[in-house]
């Protein structure tokens, strides 16, 4: 069972490095780019019967920083 | 008077941590391993010191954070053993929970090494004492993840309780309120970007982080 973890920043965390990669963008002559914010992928390859809340504790406890982060879960197959 | 100094893989200043602090407290700390589960019986004083640990692995500071000694560190840290976190120390204590916040990437994106002036905002905590509130102090800097986030609410309260320990006089990585180190509620943990460790002897270039340590062992050997 795989599962992805969608880790990115809060709203209103400022991200310096989304913002230096719109600024490349721009530079590259991509028009049109209004935000750009990064965020991490996890994949997770889980054993059957891992819930989902088993993986939140996960993303409590070390995927992600939930002063600066959100995180959400997905079913990859 | 025992000290230790927490080493993690990639812990790059846990020497210049020992040698200030055994220049200071006149005793060579323990260093300790991540992997030890325990810290030793009698510790008086903890530094986590600066550097890379884990390749700072998915966030700085936070695999660190997990390892073994570190479920002893917040132990004797709740205990009320003073715990000093520089940089890489203080990326650990935030990510470990004993500091709120969190270190984020340099505004500019760009890793800075310098010697940086801070303003000293707290005088009464055991690491801040030898210093007078509104003083300048000269302090180096060497970090690429030194950029202070909380939520407003979190810096209102660390102000409104006097929490912050130092101040950036120029900001030099975006943090928020030009915070540079945090207290805890009760005093005993520091959290700093800037390296007092590196301020302690002529030759560093100035001593301005002397204080710092000498205040710490003064204070504890008259409690």
């Amino acid at each position: 069972m795989k599962k992805r973890v969608f880790v990115t920043l809060k709203p209103g965390v400022l991200d310096p490095q989304g913002r230096t990669v719109h600024h490349a963008l721009d530079g590259l002559g991509f028009d049109g780019v209004e935000d750009v914010r990064i965020g991490r992928l996890v994949e997770l390859e889980l054993a059957d019967g891992v819930s989902d809340e088993k993986v939140a504790e996960m993303c409590e406890k070390l995927l992600a920083n939930t002063v600066i982060e959100n995180y959400r879960i997905e079913d990859a197959g | 008077m025992n000290t230790a100094v927490v080493t993690f893989p990639g812990s790059n200043c846990d020497r210049d941590m020992m040698v200030a602090i055994a220049e200071v407290f006149g005793k060579q700390p323990v260093q300790v391993w991540h992997r030890d589960t325990a810290l030793p019986d009698r510790v008086d004083f903890i530094a986590l010191p600066g550097g890379f640990s884990y390749g700072d692995y998915l966030r700085s500071g936070a695999m660190a954070a997990n390892s073994p000694i570190m479920q002893s560190v917040k132990r004797r840290a709740e205990r009320g053993v003073p715990v000093l976190g520089v940089c890489n120390g203080f990326q650990v204590l935030t990510e470990a929970g004993l500091l709120p916040g969190a270190l984020m990437r340099n505004a500019s994106q760009n890793f800075i090494c310098r010697t940086v002036a801070l303003k000293v905002e707290n005088d009464r905590s055991l690491f801040t004492s030898g210093y007078a509130a509104g003083q300048t102090i000269d302090i180096p800097v060497a970090h690429h993840d030194g950029n202070y986030f909380a939520d407003d609410e979190t810096l209102d309260m660390l102000e409104g309780e006097g929490r912050v320990a130092f101040r950036y006089v120029e900001n030099c990585n975006g943090s928020q309120r030009d915070i540079a180190g945090v207290l805890n509620a009760e005093g005993n943990v520091l959290g700093m970007m800037p390296h007092p460790e590196r301020a302690v002897e002529q030759a560093h270039g100035g001593t301005d982080g002397l204080a710092l340590f000498e205040n710490a062992i003064k204070t504890l050997v008259s409690a």
